[in-house]
């Protein structure tokens, strides 16, 4: 039997990345629109989608950017947001990391939560593939996502001019992260950091620069770990 | 926030989410990651994203910062829906529409 091609690999990819356009293409609609309303002109919008590719951070940056607080914060808090990425690239790093360098920062610039999951998915159930297969699904799963999030994000910060206030789009950020989180609440450990986070931060919201979010969820990262030790530990005992 | 800021930050923003991104990939190579700090990160999402939206709903600044029936109630049902069918386009459709029922019927 001989090893088939990094071109099926690469169409597996596409296709396998193809269903995530439903999320994608909304998401980068409401950045759009949320990001010119909140004072970002078409270069800057573009700019900030096509740079950063990470949905999360950028909603948060454009809210806090809205809210006038530093830019250092701003940055801080958005990179906070992405710390999880760091987690990917390890995760990544047995299958991609004998790739060519050029193809591993291309990968890094790609690697946003929908292609990190196909990707996961995908060299655990075939991890007999050579390493320029398993790239080449990775470009398949990225080609299939990313344009969308470029080409909506377009279309949502030209139509964003044209809505009136009175759609209260003022909540659409609180209501889209809300919407992130709550089918991200699966074990005991991630609902008592969020429980945690959102109390802390009420609780620290006189703090000045939104500096208690820094606190807050510093010390809900520090309330999920806990919890998930002390439950295996609980296991360990049982 | 002035155009130099604005700018400061997106390429700030991107240079940094690149690097999280090819720190192990292009970087730090095989060595893996101490186990506290893999469990650290597998909550930054639910650690950060809560404590952003918190006081945008408990506070709104649409409504100078006064509580809203209306919002706050998005904000559960929002929650709730994401919750029950763990889809967030669900869950935003939901929440919208809690939105703007609630602004209509309570003027």
């Amino acid at each position: 039997m001989t090893a088939s091609p990094p071109r099926s690999a690469f169409w597996r990819g596409f296709r396998e990345g193809l269903p995530f356009v439903l999320v994608i293409a909304p998401f980068g609609l409401l950045f759009g629109v949320v990001a010119t309303e909140a004072g970002l002109n078409l270069a800057e919008t573009m700019a900030m989608t096509v740079l950063v590719i990470a949905g999360a951070s950028q909603f948060a940056a454009v809210q806090m950017m809205a809210d006038n607080a530093p830019a250092l914060v701003v940055v801080v808090t958005a990179l906070a947001v992405n710390l999880r990425m760091a987690m990917y690239s390890a995760a990544l790093t047995p299958h991609l990391g004998r790739a060519p360098v050029w193809q591993r920062a291309l990968i890094a610039y790609t690697l946003v939560d929908q292609c990190y999951a196909l990707a996961a998915q995908e060299y655990e159930l075939r991890p007999q593939q050579s390493t320029a297969q398993k790239v080449a699904y990775f470009f398949g799963a990225s080609l299939a996502v990313c344009p969308w999030w470029y080409g909506m994000t377009l279309i949502g910060a030209t139509l964003g001019e044209a809505i009136p206030p009175s759609f209260a789009l003022d909540f659409a950020v609180p209501i889209t992260f809300l919407a992130m989180i709550a089918p991200m609440l699966r074990t005991l450990a991630h609902l008592a950091a969020a429980l945690v986070s959102v109390s802390v931060a009420l609780m620290l919201a006189w703090m000045p620069h939104n500096t208690g979010l820094l606190v807050a969820g510093l010390v809900a990262m520090a309330a999920g770990a806990q919890t998930e030790l002390w439950q295996a530990r609980r296991r360990a005992t049982q | 926030m002035t155009t130099v800021e604005t700018w400061a930050v997106i390429l700030l923003l991107g240079v940094g989410t690149f690097v999280l991104r090819f720190s192990f990939l292009g970087m730090i190579g095989g060595r893996p990651m101490p186990e506290w700090v893999l469990r650290h990160l597998r909550y930054t999402p639910v650690a950060v994203l809560p404590a952003l939206v918190a006081p945008a709903v408990v506070w709104p600044a649409a409504t100078g910062g006064e509580t809203d029936p209306a919002r706050l109630l998005a904000a559960f049902a929002t929650v709730a829906i994401g919750l029950a069918t763990r889809n967030a386009l669900w869950s935003i459709l939901g929440g919208a529409l809690t939105l703007y029922g609630a602004l209509w019927l309570l003027g």
